[in-house]
């Protein structure tokens, strides 16, 4: 019966040491459908924040107000183990109807807003403008030292943009945060 | 002031009632009124007429300011029994005991602040150990909230995290329908506390009366009935299998007695060795040839190695814990493992399982037997297999060195077992090495006999959880087997089980240590015994005295029989004292970080944890 052994200079482990270091750390995007009623939105933060998940971006909003129902976007990071262990966690609170995993959804469509206020004069400034074009950013302020571009597309494409802005004169960038939806005409 | 609660069922009171002042019909049988013609009241009779149609006869509670109205509509009622506890957590665990020793919702009512945190800790405990509860909480009237008002606290907000679901009542039309969905989330799926928070002027404010008639929460619709597809292919492991295992725990107590009858009627068709863990004793019979014993930490050598070698583990109703795993890596390498669940989040949680069912323990365990039933396979032969486990358990684990000198813990326990088993005895512990003492030596024949704090671990427990249990059964024999250090957390209670007349027994095992502290300091720390000794402790028989109980205290074994008929013989509470050996230490034991097959059973030297385990808990 000494299968159970640890090899010398093995740690033992126990389920205090359950993270999974070979397994890869992904990032997901789920949608949350929950009942729109007071906490709820806390209720999906707090299990994020009890059980030690992640969450990089969080959008939240009441999508059907006949049904009370609210779309919460999360995106989040952790290891395959942990997104299953997220996912059932959050099918568990009661007020949860539905949870949907965007990236793993062939349908998946993820889109973000971010207002990007680039102040300069000159050069920098026209320059500025024409990569917001390219970007197809809209001008909704300006002054003749700033602009206020408001772009809109995948994460990535924004965090280029702003990367971009940078050099030019970038002051201040406020985000919305990952919105999903399905492509196609089916519901989630 | 609220108006008298008129109870249909009521009998007939000295008390004059006041006719209602609605403009709805005020029959007395208006239960059979029409929908179209909503009975109003009081939030506070809605309160009680709710609990009422829910079935509930019996409640723990403490009044203070904001529950005041519905303790109004409480007063000249006989439908529902209050019990009047000594401090808010008691009425928490009382509610536990009542609902895990009836099946049925637990329900405690408690003021706002320091009525609704104190009540923090049952919800906890009846979260980890899935005990339907419904906890309602006084609050201060809405525009109040937020205002750091006297005696506000934030409940909703510091219960979330801690219960199933939790309410804050603001409009007293949604109360009724609150109530009666509070019930069917507490009791629906895997069985958690509630909490309704219900503000006092939403007490007073009139609203219409809705029965549970249809209510339940379309977003909360568990699944219980398994997948075919699962039970086939936990049935083909069943018939391909020659060590399998049952590993059942709480799940199938809460499931109810179908769930425990259905697990003995699988079991004599397979002949499969069942093992369980703290939560699921009494779902199979102690007696029967084919129990192990309990697994996990202080759980037996047979049933530890049982699973640590077969080749199939059923898990049904439960959840993988640290204390039943010991080390994940090491946890019972050779076998495929089949987990029945009615929470899906459990399920891979800790340990990866081959087939997940996801199902109502009961119906799953139903599927099964018909299936294995139709299929009439002849089931591998279990001989070497149950060879190997008869030489497991020739070890005899739990043997310990007898005296005539001093008691020995574990020699109270089967004493106690013996002269109260045929006794329709219910058993509550505290928590720590009397704890699993009772667990190793009591033994129980049928399931809601049990009532421990598993999961949370409460120290405290057990004297509160026996008051509910007696209150549900008050002609069994209701023992809380408890610590000298555990039962000074609640010993208030003792107090209400004399005033409301439950004859509850406190068997103390009074070595004088926090036993399990000081076993884990003998074994992890070098015999630095910091802070786990009282210096001083009561005089547990003046004590009982003072509360108007009965004390007895025991120190010789030769007189134990006597002082534990004398204990059972008394008409009402007693509190025991029973002087035990103090430094004796609670085996078999798997250190943290082991395997199953790596158990301490002789004597502590130690060296038996890694450095990697003594981070543990």
């Amino acid at each position: 019966m000494s299968d159970g052994t640890p090899p010398p200079g093995q740690a033992p482990k126990s389920a205090y040491f359950l993270a999974h270091e070979d397994e890869e750390v992904e990032r997901r995007t789920l949608a949350v459908i929950v009942d729109n009623e007071p906490g709820v939105l806390a209720r999906v933060v707090g299990l994020f924040s009890g059980r030690g998940y992640n969450i990089d971006s969080l959008t939240v909003a009441e999508v059907d107000a006949s049904q009370h129902r609210s779309r919460i976007t999360i995106v989040t990071q952790g290891t395959g183990h942990i997104l299953e262990q997220i996912e059932a966690q959050l099918l568990r609170l009661v007020p949860v109807a539905e949870v949907i995993d965007i990236t793993n959804s062939k349908r998946g469509i993820e889109r973000e807003l971010a207002l990007v206020k680039v102040a300069g004069t000159g050069e920098k400034r026209v320059e500025a403008l024409r990569i917001g074009e390219i970007f197809r950013a809209h001008v909704i302020d300006t002054t003749n030292e700033s602009f206020i571009f408001e772009v809109t597309g995948a994460s990535d494409k924004l965090t280029q943009f702003i990367d971009l802005m940078r050099p030019l004169g970038l002051v201040e960038v406020s985000r919305t945060g990952v919105l999903s939806i399905k492509r196609g005409k089916e519901k989630g | 002031m609220a108006e008298p609660f008129l109870n249909p069922t009521q009998k007939p009171s000295s008390r004059k009632l006041k006719p209602m002042t609605t403009k709805t019909k005020a029959k007395p049988a208006a239960d059979t009124a029409p929908p179209s013609a909503p009975r109003l009241m009081t939030g506070a009779q809605i309160v009680v007429e709710a609990l009422r149609e829910q079935g509930v006869s019996v409640m723990f509670g403490y009044p203070g300011g904001a529950v005041l109205p519905i303790y109004d509509a409480l007063y000249g009622q006989d439908a529902i029994r209050h019990i009047l506890v000594r401090h808010e957590q008691g009425a928490g665990h009382a509610a536990e005991g009542y609902a895990r020793s009836t099946g049925k919702c637990g329900v405690a009512l408690v003021t706002s602040g320091p009525g609704a945190t104190n009540m923090v800790t049952p919800i906890t405990d009846a979260m980890m150990d899935s005990i339907p509860m419904v906890v309602i909480t006084g609050q201060v009237p809405t525009h109040l909230i937020g205002t750091d008002a006297f005696q506000e606290c934030d409940t909703t907000g510091i219960t979330r995290t801690c219960a199933k679901h939790n309410y804050l009542v603001t409009d007293v039309n949604q109360l009724a329908r609150t109530i009666h969905e509070a019930f069917y989330i507490a009791t629906n799926g895997r069985p958690g506390p509630v909490v309704i928070d219900i503000p006092k002027d939403i007490q007073f404010a009139t609203g219409p009366y809705v029965g549970k008639a249809g209510i339940l929460k379309p977003t909360y619709v568990p699944q219980t009935e398994p997948v075919p597809e699962a039970i086939k292919a936990v049935v083909d492991l069943i018939t391909k299998s020659w060590r399998p295992v049952f590993y059942t725990g709480g799940g199938v107590i809460n499931s109810g007695p179908r769930a425990s009858a259905l697990l003995r009627e699988l079991q004599a068709l397979t002949g499969i060795p069942v093992t369980s863990t703290l939560m699921g004793l009494g779902a199979f019979p102690a007696s029967h040839p084919d129990w192990l014993g309990m697994v996990g930490m202080h759980g037996s050598f047979e049933a530890n190695n049982a699973m640590h070698d077969c080749d199939l583990m059923i898990c049904v109703g439960a959840r993988f814990d640290d204390r039943v795993t010991g080390r994940v890596d090491a946890f019972s390498p050779k076998s495929k493992k089949v987990h029945i669940d009615i929470d899906a989040s459990s399920i891979n949680k800790i340990v990866r399982v081959d087939v997940p069912v996801l199902a109502d323990c009961g119906q799953a365990l139903e599927a099964i037997l018909k299936e294995l039933k139709a299929r009439k396979a002849k089931l591998p032969d279990m001989g070497p297999w149950k060879e190997q486990i008869g030489a497991w358990r020739a070890r005899r684990c739990f043997a310990y060195k007898g005296s005539s000198e001093v008691i020995k813990p574990q020699y109270a326990v089967e004493r106690l077992y013996a002269l109260t088993k045929d006794r329709n005895a219910y058993i509550t512990t505290e928590v720590g090495q009397h704890q699993m003492w009772a667990a190793q030596f009591y033994h129980f024949e049928e399931p809601n006999r049990w009532m421990t704090s598993g999961g949370l671990g409460t120290m405290g427990y057990g004297l509160p959880a026996a008051v509910g249990v007696q209150a549900a059964h008050p002609d069994a024999l209701v023992i809380d087997i408890a610590g000298e250090a555990s039962i000074q957390m609640m010993m208030q209670e003792l107090s209400t089980a004399v005033q409301h007349k439950l004859p509850v027994k406190v068997f103390i095992l009074n070595n004088e240590w926090m036993g399990m502290v000081r076993q884990w300091q003998e074994l992890l720390h070098g015999e630095r015994y910091s802070h786990s000794y009282s210096e001083s402790l009561p005089d547990f028989v003046k004590l009982a005295d003072a509360l108007g109980a009965h004390g007895i205290r025991c120190d010789d074994p030769a007189e134990l029989d006597a002082k534990i008929l004398e204990m059972i013989n008394h008409a009402g509470p007693v509190l025991f004292d029973c002087r035990v050996e103090r430094a004796e230490n609670c085996l078999p034991m798997i250190p943290s970080g082991s395997a199953h097959n790596q158990m301490i059973l002789g004597e502590i030297t130690g060296n038996e944890i890694g450095e990697a385990g003594r981070g543990l808990v």
